[in-house]
């Protein structure tokens, strides 16, 4: 008892000395024996519960800070009704100002949503009511808040009008879109254009789709229809084997395990390939390609020697190269996708790993995804975050949030790039994409042809690529279902998104 | 005209609660080296702010709602909170200020919010809270004149347990999963009292004998309680009584190996709990992913966890939220509606203020030096800031759901009235205190004015 008194009046006798007034010197002196004997436990209650409350405030202040778009885009949270009772849903424009969503309120403040544009926009703006799709799901809460100021909302408030909520820009370009969507006509299929050098989203479609204006009237006889795939936006969910435009991939691998020889190669290509293992691959249509090199393989898209080549490959180095691009990984998009799958390791045959190098078997992209790994080569190895949602504003036009473009984690070095993007001019130059040679700007790109079914003798028909070649402005991937070759098919309509866009920069 | 008001008052009562927090604190720090009239101008800005705070708040329901008879009740809440706060210092002048001040603040912002959630519930807490006060008022005085407290340690024990397991067995009788009695109309929840009579068990207990087999001895008895509460379901109780007892046994025996022994002890009970009783493992699972249990079990801690979410810093104003989502809103997660509608900033000057309380009532105890009426102190105080730890904690999902009050601001009779029993037992310990304090120093202190409330002020003059 007698040591600890001590000890208090040492340690208040340090502290005093930088206390000046005489007055609490003398106060603190006579403090010494005024405490009981357990204060130092008292005093180690007092830390432990403030560090106790100093983690629940610092965690209360995280959550709130962060968690405020999330919470409210919940569909469980019952504040959105609240905030709509309040705000109209704001208006979703065109990235050039044209109106593809509004809120339309007649005279009898019954409200509904107007897309002017039809079914055109199905996917990428989406609907509001029935749950929510597209742009209506991913810019929900900019929507339904409003940013209108306090004067204006309080002149609402004396009026007994609801709050404007706030308005969305959208990447989107109306006149891409509808050559993108008018090209695709009746086939099931989808096309995404993307801005290369900021991945801006210019375009997005998906057939089959469906008309927003209409989605209270046709949604029983959707969500009836088991095997209807309207909804579904083929461009970030469709799953499609990727057929030859995964001898991309497998070329990237076959350069990375041979940077200094890939130049060397050659095949003599019969039509097919077999295998010591008794596989055999035959090139599309048995097409005999004679003596090719690495790049004339490539550009000509032979099987045999890409078989050939996939048959070689070394499978620890061939799936880091597979995550390097993103397979099997989540994709740094805002918006709902679905992962593409790969498999080169685990229990695959050698047979099937040959089918895997030609873009076949369980092999599985969505047309997001290809795009990004063309982005990546047109623009050196790194492509930008894909995105749609540019900026909010509100009533006014005040600029609320803005959106900058984004550059995404490295998928190869600069060089692979070059060697890649090289590869792809050939494929315009002298191989299946010939379509798209000798015009007034310069191409590269990769077409392919994905067998679908083994009964069905038709192929879905991919092309992917960018635009002009020297620096790469857009980069368009499409992809028709059951229409046939990529070079027949696909080359054919990239040409005309190609032709849209120059022309509209003119 | 009603939307700048509102706007504006969602920046105004966020602001006037920091002012209030910070006067909490500056009370606090409490320098010797300060002049004697510094405090009761702190305290009287506290008391200025509140009732600013009080108007701000009624005018927002008032007019969001347009209902009149929020008048009517804010005059009635003005009647009590100046009653409280300006009258009992009149009778008790050397009452502790801080204690007073934010317990008033902190009941007049739950009538407030218990209000706009239900009105004829804040009408009936209200009524509760005044009777309460009423009491309270005479234990400070009935303190000052008994002496046998310190002899009754084992009927505080008795009775605890004896009103505990009533309510098992009447639960376990009825099939249900009650932890009340409703006795014509009127609701008892006997854990909040038995609390009380757990902390006298404990003080008595320990003050003058702290060998290791009384601390044996007082473990088995708390261990009877909390292993009661656990089996009733009324897990926040149990473990409110469990901390609170390893707490106390650790002040009074000056032991790290208590606190050490309690740590271990309380998770292999915890351990245990969790793998007999389903209860237990549903509030784990829930707290680890509410949000794959959202539409049954996760569906309360999502609701509050959209509620502060989406009120973030500012909120989104009185009657404004949706509050009413959050099942058992009133009671567990008040906490929850006070960061929707008025913001995450002020729910955090709540917790501080709470916390202020905590600090003020262990600065206090480091002064008693009588151990029995020191234990109280420290036990209420350490009872009382858990269970604040427990019902934030819960409702912003830091830690498991127990289902707790918040003391003072959530609805519940039992609950605030056993709150502010132990607030005015803290007071009457503290007159105590002060009133040998002034006996050492010759009997001056019956001439000191207000600013000589404070403890330390006494001896010095």
């Amino acid at each position: 008892m007698q040591k600890i008194a001590e000890k208090q009046n040492s340690a208040r006798g340090k502290t005093a000395k930088a206390d000046k007034s005489a007055k609490s010197q003398k106060a603190k002196a006579g403090n010494a024996g005024r405490y009981s004997a357990n204060r130092p436990e008292i005093v180690a209650t007092c830390c432990f519960f403030g560090l106790l409350f100093t983690i629940l405030i610092v965690y209360l202040g995280y959550f709130a800070a962060t968690s405020r778009k999330k919470m409210l885009d919940n569909s469980y949270n019952s504040r959105q009704e609240i905030l709509l009772s309040r705000n109209y849903r704001g208006t979703i424009y065109s990235g050039s100002g044209e109106v593809l969503a509004k809120t339309v309120v007649e005279e009898d403040k019954h409200e509904y949503r107007d897309y002017p544009y039809g079914s055109l926009f199905a996917h990428a703006v989406g609907y509001a009511t029935k749950g929510r799709l597209g742009m209506e799901r991913l810019a929900n809460y900019y929507l339904i808040n409003t940013g209108a100021s306090l004067a204006d909302r309080a002149a609402n408030d004396n009026a007994g009008v609801k709050n404007p909520g706030n308005d969305v820009y959208t990447t989107l370009d109306v006149g891409l879109q509808q050559v993108a969507d008018s090209q695709l006509g009746l086939y099931k299929g989808a096309i995404v254009v993307t801005e290369v050098p900021t991945g801006k989203i210019l375009a997005m479609v998906s057939h089959p789709n469906f008309d927003p204006n209409e989605i209270d009237r046709i949604w029983d006889s959707i969500v009836e229809d088991e095997d209807s795939s309207v909804l579904l936006n083929r461009v970030t969910q469709g799953q499609y084997p990727p057929g030859s435009t995964f001898k991309i991939v497998t070329a990237l691998e076959y350069i990375r395990e041979n940077p200094d020889t890939y130049g060397d190669y050659s095949y003599a290509c019969n039509g097919y390939f077999h295998s010591d293992t008794g596989g055999r691959i035959n090139c599309y249509h048995g097409t005999v390609h004679g003596d090719v090199s690495f790049e004339s393989a490539f550009a000509k898209s032979c099987n045999a020697s890409f078989a050939q080549i996939g048959e070689g490959l070394d499978r620890v180095s061939f799936e880091e190269t597979l995550e390097s691009l993103l397979f099997n990984q989540t994709l740094p998009v805002d918006f709902p996708y679905s992962e593409s799958k790969v498999n080169v390791v685990d229990g695959v045959s050698v047979n099937e790993l040959m089918q895997t190098s030609i873009g076949q078997g369980k092999t599985q992209i969505s047309p997001l995804h290809l795009n990004m790994i063309t982005s990546a080569i047109a623009l050196g190895g790194a492509p930008m975050k894909p995105y749609i949602l540019e900026r909010v504003e509100n009533d006014a036009g005040k600029v609320l949030e803005a959106f900058a473009p984004q550059a995404c984690q490295r998928m190869m070095t600069q060089e692979e790039a070059g060697i890649l993007k090289s590869m792809m001019e050939a494929v315009v130059e002298e191989g299946t994409g010939r379509k798209l040679s000798g015009l007034d700007y310069t191409v590269a790109g990769k077409t392919g042809s994905a067998e679908f079914s083994d009964e069905k003798e038709d192929s879905h028909a991919w092309f992917t690529g960018f635009a002009p070649v020297e620096e790469p402005k857009i980069c368009v991937t499409i992809i028709i279902e059951e229409a046939g070759s990529g070079g027949d098919y696909a080359v054919p309509i990239a040409k005309k998104i190609f032709d849209a866009y120059f022309e509209s920069q003119k | 005209m009603r939307e700048y008001i509102t706007e504006l008052s969602r920046y105004i009562i966020p602001a006037l609660m920091i002012i209030y927090t910070l006067c909490s604190y500056a009370a606090l720090a409490d320098r010797p080296s300060w002049k004697d009239g510094v405090l009761s101008y702190v305290y009287t800005v506290q008391n200025i702010v509140m009732f600013f705070m009080q108007l701000f708040m009624f005018t927002d329901l008032a007019l969001t709602s347009g209902d009149l008879e929020y008048v009517f009740f804010y005059v009635f809440v003005q009647i009590f909170l100046a009653a409280a706060a300006i009258m009992v210092p009149a009778i008790y002048d050397r009452l502790n200020r801080l204690l007073l001040n934010n317990m008033c603040m902190l009941a007049g912002i739950g009538l407030c919010v218990i209000s706009r959630i239900s009105f004829g519930q804040a009408v009936r807490q209200y009524v509760i809270v005044l009777l309460s006060l009423a009491v309270a008022l005479f234990i400070p005085w009935i303190l000052s004149r008994i002496h046998f407290l310190k002899k009754l340690t084992w009927v505080y024990a008795g009775a605890g347990i004896v009103m505990l397991g009533m309510v098992l067995l009447y639960s376990e009788v009825t099939y249900g999963a009650e932890i009340s009695f409703t006795i014509a109309g009127l609701t008892f929840q006997p854990s909040e009292f038995v609390k009380i009579l757990f902390v006298f068990f404990l003080a008595g207990a320990l003050w003058e004998n702290v060998s290791f087999a009384r601390v044996a001895v007082t473990a088995v008895i708390a261990g009877a309680h909390v292993v009661i509460l656990v089996v009733s379901k009324d897990l926040g109780s149990a473990l409110i009584f469990f901390v609170g007892y390893v707490f106390v046994v650790f002040s009074a025996t000056r032991n790290y190996l208590y606190l050490l022994a309690g740590a271990i002890g309380g998770s292999g009970a915890a351990f245990g709990a969790y793998k007999l009783f389903a209860h237990v493992r549903n509030r784990v699972i829930t707290w680890l992913d509410p949000w794959t249990y959202i539409d049954n079990a996760g569906y309360s801690v999502t609701q509050s966890l959209f509620a502060i979410g989406t009120g973030s810093w500012f909120g989104m104003g009185l009657l404004k939220g949706n509050p009413k989502a959050i099942p058992f809103v009133e009671k567990d997660f008040i906490f929850s509606s006070v960061c929707e509608e008025l913001g995450v900033v002020f729910g955090i000057c709540v917790i501080l203020v709470c916390v202020a309380c905590f600090l003020e009532m262990m600065k206090m105890a480091a002064l008693i030096r009588d151990r029995f009426y020191q234990l109280i102190v420290y036990g209420i105080g350490i009872m009382y800031i858990f269970q604040i730890f427990l019902t934030v904690g819960g409702g912003v999902k830091l830690i498991p759901l127990t289902g707790v009050t918040l003391p003072f601001i959530s609805y519940g009779g039992s609950s605030v009235m056993t709150t502010m029993f132990m607030f005015f037992l803290i007071q009457g310990i503290y007159i105590r205190l002060q009133q040998e304090g002034g006996r050492h120093n010759g009997g001056n202190a019956k001439n000191s004015g207000k600013a000589k409330q404070r403890p330390g002020k006494d001896s010095e003059s």
